[in-house]
């Protein structure tokens, strides 16, 4: 871009508003809110339940990349496992194979999955809609064999996986390795929060969102489209790739058959049932994905599966805007309740 | 002589003594850990009810009916057990969680028959830092049998590796002067066999097999390495495949007019999957081993471990089909924890457990073959180590010859 383009670009931004931040932020005081309970709930409870508020967590932050791809550029993905694959066995294979502190991996295994996010981003230029959905889905088909190939099995383990050292809490805090761990990813969360609404509220993403609303009058405004959905992608995919190298220090074992496509479906689902384009519906879509499954297999083990489809079911009929529609309603009870 | 205080100073230590006595012989006959009380045992499973191995599930329903059906009985030693199952999807990070989940949660004495290699590698290490028995895995990698390293965890059916070493010794016993061609599959399935057959062969593996080859499990056939290994020239093929790839092997085999002395691995023995479609006209003489009974072969009717199995599948899973071999695996392997938690008596510590699961001698569960015991000691944790070869004739296997045992991997 020349500086001429950019200072017209910049007097531009003052005189347009930026795309309201409730549109997919919370308001300050539920924030505030969800914080204070994310803090203070793993003092009471048992190890293993703050192990799978961990496994929320990670989650909930996969489910926000996507969320970044979908309702940010409007570009479809049924690969992120993918992407969390290779985040996962970077991390896996830097702790057990170099050494590597594991909080120094993630950085690490986001980077080179942004690269590769990029770098997919050119072919899947050509393709939209539904068409880039299955190359995507090739994708997520064609991972969890190509870590089993005999070439990477040093590295990989093969079929066996990599089984990970679940690091301690350090300078001798008084916390348990899963209490660290979950402090530590909520710390993680909130930086890639906090950054995923200023990146979409920035230029760069009133550029995704023009780019999503219509493709065509976005590039009648000087808007670079191909290098601005490849860039959706690699963030989407870095962040994909911070959320399996957390996956992988939290189970503590990587192995092809943890990346199956159904893991791409589930965060998709996650994204839908969370409310598309609103970001904290990531951690509700993410606690769908997480209980849900355990909810109906509690009802039937045989039916598991049917349960799991009639529970999807309803959600989708009674909110089809997800956890989004469900924060409005409450909104507007609390300021009813407020009034009254 | 003694003041009354002193007789009452004694009086109180000697029933504080007798009291302190009774309580420890009492403490020695029941001991308990987590999971365990006077009244129950729990008992925690992780099974693929759903996903891509889901096949496999009709394991875990087969272990739930077992144990409803002891309690029906009375219980084990009058405690009754709790069999809490979980589906894992085949997952791992699930198969972790539901683990964590059995342990923390529902705090269970001990964790029985989890199925997969790898959601067992992914549980193996939380489990043994945790010391919960992580007993009788459903898989037949060979290193679950690891006490040295993993003294908390141990596998039940013969590994892959034992199963090849006994080909080895039946090959050097009738054919030593085969040319054998090795096919496999190229994973931890396939290479656990061909470690375990050229292990058997010992120094005779270099002059003996003339030709490997190896398939993805991707591919969509396998025909053309049958062609390959054909023109090697060899007169024995070891066929290390899954059922899929075995019944593919045994056709082109029969098209080709090829007839080797054919062996293939005790997982594609099923008629059903393997044989049948095959061709029972490609399947003669086909050589593999078994260690359990075969529940739809009319052998078995009068056999008196098999009537019991024919009268637990009609009454507490019927319309099962019974040529299924899940429910005689899990029969077979719920049995042997019932035997272990017997031997435990009062004593329901997880150590107790995992002492008494290492002290099994000479123990035969209704359905394993004839002569095929299950042994195991403090540095054998591979509980089958025997089986019998069989061959393909007719429309069924024929057993024979004797029980093989390996001798190596103790």
């Amino acid at each position: 871009m020349s500086t001429i383009q950019d200072t017209v670009a910049k007097t531009d931004t003052a005189a347009v508003d930026a795309p309201p931040k409730k549109s997919m932020a919370l308001g300050r005081a539920a924030s505030w809110a969800m914080l204070i309970v994310l803090l203070i709930a793993p003092l009471f409870v048992r190890n293993f339940v703050i192990f799978q508020m961990t496994m929320l967590l990670i989650y909930g932050i996969a489910v926000l990349a996507l969320n970044i791809l979908t309702g940010g550029s409007g570009q479809f993905s049924l690969g992120q496992s993918a992407f969390y694959a290779i985040g996962a066995y970077t991390s896996g294979i830097l702790m057990e194979h170099f050494g590597v502190n594991y909080a120094l991996t993630l950085p690490i295994a986001g980077a080179i999955c942004f690269a590769v996010g990029f770098l997919f981003g050119f072919p899947a230029l050509r393709l939209s809609g539904i068409y880039l959905a299955l190359a995507t889905f090739a994708l997520a088909v064609a991972m969890p064999q190509l870590l089993k190939l005999g070439v990477f099995e040093h590295w990989t383990g093969g079929v066996q996986g990599l089984v990970v050292t679940k690091p301690d809490a350090p300078f001798g805090l008084p916390l348990s390795q899963d209490m660290w761990l979950y402090y530590f990813t909520l710390a993680i969360s909130l930086a890639i929060y906090l950054a995923s609404v200023n990146l979409l509220r920035s230029r760069s993403g009133r550029a995704m969102m023009a780019i999503r609303d219509n493709e065509i009058a976005a590039s009648a405004m000087g808007i670079d489209i191909s290098l601005y959905k490849t860039l959706a992608f690699g963030v989407s995919a870095g962040i994909t790739g911070v959320a399996g190298g957390l996956g992988a220090i939290a189970v503590q074992f990587v192995a092809p058959d943890s990346y199956t496509f159904l893991l791409a479906i589930a965060l998709f689902l996650g994204m839908v049932v969370g409310g598309v384009g609103w970001l904290p519906g990531s951690l509700a879509g993410a606690a769908f994905i997480v209980f849900v499954p355990n909810i109906a297999e509690g009802i039937s083990k045989g039916l598991s599966g049917a349960f799991f489809g009639v529970l999807l079911f309803i959600v989708i009929y009674l909110v089809p805007h997800g956890a989004r529609q469900g924060a409005i309603y409450a909104e507007m009870l609390f300021n009813k309740l407020r009034r009254s | 002589m003694f003041s009354g205080q002193k007789i009452r100073i004694a009086a109180f230590s000697t029933a504080i003594m007798a009291f302190a006595a009774t309580s420890s012989t009492a403490l020695a006959q029941k001991k308990y850990d987590t999971g365990a009380s006077d009244t129950e045992i729990k008992i925690g499973n992780i099974m693929p009810y759903s996903g891509p191995a889901s096949a496999y599930g009709i394991i875990g329903k087969t272990e739930a009916a077992y144990f409803q059906m002891i309690n029906e009985q009375g219980g084990i030693n009058g405690r009754k057990v709790n069999f809490i199952t979980y589906d894992d999807a085949y997952s791992p990070p699930k198969a972790v969680e539901h683990t964590r989940k059995l342990v923390e949660s529902d705090e269970v004495l001990l964790v029985f028959n989890p199925l997969g290699t790898p959601s067992n590698t992914a549980i193996q290490k939380y489990l043994n830092a945790k010391k919960i028995p992580q007993l009788f895995v459903a898989t037949g990698a060979a290193k679950w049998n690891d006490p040295k390293n993993f003294p908390w965890t141990m596998g039940w059916q013969p590994n892959y590796q034992d199963e090849a070493r006994i080909y080895a010794k039946y090959l050097l016993k009738e054919k030593p002067d085969a040319k054998v061609a090795v096919l496999y599959q190229n994973d931890d399935f396939g290479k656990d066999y061909v470690k375990g057959f050229k292990e058997g062969l010992g120094d005779k593996a270099k002059s003996m097999i003339v030709t490997e080859e190896s398939y993805e499990i991707s591919e969509p056939t396998i025909d053309s390495h049958i062609v390959k290994i054909k023109a090697s020239g060899a007169d024995t093929l070891m066929d290390f495949t899954t059922p899929k790839f075995a019944a593919q092997t045994i056709k082109k085999n029969g098209e080709l007019g090829w007839k080797p002395l054919h062996i293939v691995t005790n997982v594609s023995i099923s008629v059903g999957a393997v044989m049948k479609p095959a061709g029972f006209e490609h399947s003669q003489g086909v050589l593999s081993a078994a260690y359990l009974k075969d529940g739809a072969d009319p052998q078995w009717n009068d056999d008196p471990g098999m009537k019991k199995w024919i009268a637990f599948v009609d009454k507490y899973m019927p319309g099962s089909n019974k040529a299924d071999s899940g429910l005689v695996f899990g029969y077979g392997v719920a049995q042997t924890l019932h035997k272990v938690l017997e031997m435990c008596g009062d004593n329901l510590t997880r150590e107790n457990v995992m002492k008494q699961a290492a002290s099994l001698k000479d123990f035969q569960t209704d359905v394993a073959l004839p002569g095929i015991k299950i042994n195991t000691s403090a540095t054998d944790f591979a509980p089958f180590q025997q089986v019998q070869m069989m061959r393909f004739k007719g429309e069924k296997w024929e057993l024979f010859g004797e029980v093989i045992s390996s001798d190596g991997g103790k």
